[in-house]
């Protein structure tokens, strides 16, 4: 069965202009999949139609072989889970608290042990167990995102989305984050699937990367040795550059901007 | 992958993979956590029936505080030794201190629920226009002498059908294309203003004696509470407070954002449309009755969060019992200071919630400032 499969969807935000328009695909298999793209092309919007966060205008998406809009929305959230860009929370609540809010849909009354252990394991796998009694609202902007990371985990999805991940980490922790993500989709058979601007921890991480280009389409998905090219760095962002081979991924050295 | 590299991403993954992990500790912890924020709320509901039991004893005719418990424990399960106290308790005083508490319960915990749904601290019935309509209301029935309903209760049919209106206005507006929390409150607003108006338009055409009714309507008191009118807001603060307590799992939900609401199991639009009718229904039914008392709505959120934080399954009923002491504290004050001369609740309330409020905001102020020294 497929894990999902999306046929001709375009989407808008009611102004009439369109920011994707024709998007097909089919994921057989799990993994850590990727979407690159300049800004504004709609890789934040795909992921937001894939969890049934909007709409699409037309089109069908289909997780594990069922129409999105049959699933009702506390069974979606133990499918698809999500971690936005930025955090927004409006709370006053301990870090442990505030990635238990994660485990709602999975929860009847009150807070189990199970609950709690699924909660510390995952402030483990991102590795800020020690800011468990914290005050969220006191957490640096690299802090809040591994909290973000831990409460899409804690829901336990089968397919995890998550918005640039790794935007507000340092280097370690980018790599971290990539890191795990990927070989828990090895271990577990979760899917991760991730928007980012970094194309060398998405060459060296991705078991799959969809290029999206202006206007919302699929330039190319596949491979990440396959898919990365100076060609594609061409087309896709007017950037110039050289790909070298570092044990078999390919590396972006960015050479410079070419004109629009 | 480098080595080392391998090494730590297996053993997180493998962590993350294990069935029985330790976490006695971290369960202890949180156990512990949710115990601290119970006790508080007793504490508070310890403050409130010591409040009401003093305010019982406060008036012309003598009557010790412990005794005051006496008589209300007499009336319903002993013999009666003292009817003039007894008279003046139950006839008197108590259905005043219960409208106090129930109108504490009601503000404060519709206060909770409009800043969590709207994700603003500063939002409470007052801002979003609620008090306002329902000013127009009580002013159209008394300047105009038009309400639906007759005698007692033409000025509180009046003022609770038109609170429900920027209610109406801002559901409108949520349902609009983009339609944020900061539109809905921005809406509340504009409401607020053209009722306010419109009120103004009225007084300008009404006699003394109704002008001066209006006034003493719109600075709130608990002047000439009875048993019914205490019915009446029991059903109202009972079933809202109830439904709120039911939703504040979800409220949790919706501290997260809209986007992650929907991806943790939650309608974000539903349960805010859901969630600001009750509201209304709630604040219609206190404010309809004891006309407009300001700063319990935003104030006891606000300090019961500096305690026990924003979890709303501890914060709505901790804020209910902050609100129903602190507007029983304030009526004692408002019966006391100028006796035999009473203030007016809403006034009380003003005095000691904003100077309270700004007080709280500076000394958060100063210690986030320390934290980030540090």
């Amino acid at each position: 069965m497929s894990i999902m499969s999306l046929k001709d969807v375009h989407c808008g935000y009611g102004d009439g202009k369109e920011i994707l328009s024709g998007i097909s695909f089919d994921l057989d298999e799990p993994g850590f999949i990727c979407i690159i793209g300049p800004n504004g092309v709609g890789k934040s919007t795909l992921i937001k139609l894939i969890d049934g966060i909007i709409k699409p205008s037309s089109g069908s998406i289909e997780i594990y072989g069922r129409p999105l809009q049959d699933y009702g929305l506390r069974e979606l959230s133990q499918v698809v889970g999500y971690v936005p860009v930025m955090s927004s929370d409006f709370n006053v609540m301990s870090v442990l608290d505030t990635v238990l809010i994660g485990r709602f849909s999975r929860q009847k009354w009150r807070t189990t042990q199970k609950d709690i252990s699924v909660a510390v394991k995952s402030l483990r796998a991102m590795e800020i167990e020690d800011l468990v009694d914290r005050n969220f609202n006191e957490l640096s902007a690299g802090q809040r995102q591994k909290v973000s990371i831990a409460r899409g985990l804690v829901q336990e999805p089968k397919i995890l989305m998550l918005d640039e991940p790794t935007a507000n980490l340092d280097i370690r922790h980018q790599l971290y984050v990539s890191a795990f993500l990927r070989r828990l989709s090895e271990k577990t058979g979760m899917t991760a699937f991730t928007v980012s601007h970094d194309l060398n921890l998405a060459a060296k991480y991705a078991t799959k990367i969809i290029v999206l280009e202006k206007p919302g389409r699929i330039y190319a998905m596949g491979d990440p040795k396959d898919v990365i090219t100076k060609q594609m760095i061409k087309d896709v962002y007017n950037v110039d550059c050289d790909i070298v081979d570092d044990h078999g991924t390919p590396h972006v050295i960015l050479q410079g901007v070419l004109e629009e | 992958m480098s080595q080392s590299n391998n090494a730590i991403i297996e053993r997180a993954v493998d962590a993350w993979m294990e069935e029985d992990v330790d976490v006695q500790e971290e369960t202890v912890n949180y156990r512990k956590g949710t115990v601290k924020k119970v006790l508080f709320i007793l504490i508070l509901l310890a403050i409130a029936v010591v409040a009401a039991g003093y305010a019982m004893a406060v008036g012309t005719y003598p009557i010790s505080f412990f005794d005051t418990y006496r008589v209300v424990w007499d009336h319903f399960f002993g013999e009666i030794w003292d009817e003039t106290a007894d008279y003046l308790i139950f006839e008197w005083r108590l259905p005043r201190i219960c409208t106090g508490i129930l109108a504490g319960i009601g503000l404060a915990a519709a206060g909770v629920v409009m800043q969590s749904i709207l994700r603003n601290p500063l939002a409470d019935p007052y801002t979003t226009g609620i008090s306002s309509g329902a000013s127009f209301g009580a002013t159209v029935a008394i300047g105009l002498g038009i309400s639906l309903a007759g005698g007692t209760y033409a000025i509180v049919s009046g003022a609770f059908v038109f609170s429900l209106i920027p209610t109406a206005m801002i559901l409108a507006v949520s349902k609009m294309r983009g339609a944020s929390p900061t539109t809905m409150i921005m809406a509340g607003i504009a409401v607020m203003y053209i009722f306010n108006a419109m009120t103004t338009m009225i007084k300008l055409f009404v006699s003394p004696d109704q002008l001066q009714a209006i006034f003493a309507w719109s600075v709130g008191s608990l002047d000439g509470a009875t048993w019914t009118q205490v019915g009446t807001m029991l059903t109202f603060v009972v079933v809202g407070y109830l439904i709120l307590q039911f939703t504040s799992r979800r409220l949790n939900v919706l501290s997260t954002g809209d986007e992650s609401s929907r991806s943790i199991g939650i309608d974000a639009n539903k349960l805010r449309i859901i969630c600001l009718l009750v509201v209304s229904f709630l604040t219609a039914g206190v404010v309809s009755f004891t006309g407009l008392i300001g700063f319990i709505g935003l104030v006891s959120p606000h300090i019961c969060r500096l305690v026990i934080g924003s979890d709303n399954r501890f914060l709505i009923p901790a804020s209910a019992a902050f609100g129903a002491a602190l507007l029983t504290v304030a009526d004692i004050i408002g019966r006391t200071v100028i006796q035999p001369s009473t203030i007016q609740v809403g006034v009380i309330t003003a005095f000691i919630g904003g100077p309270l409020f700004l007080y709280l905001i500076i000394k958060q102020r100063r210690s986030s400032r320390c934290r980030s020294c540090r």
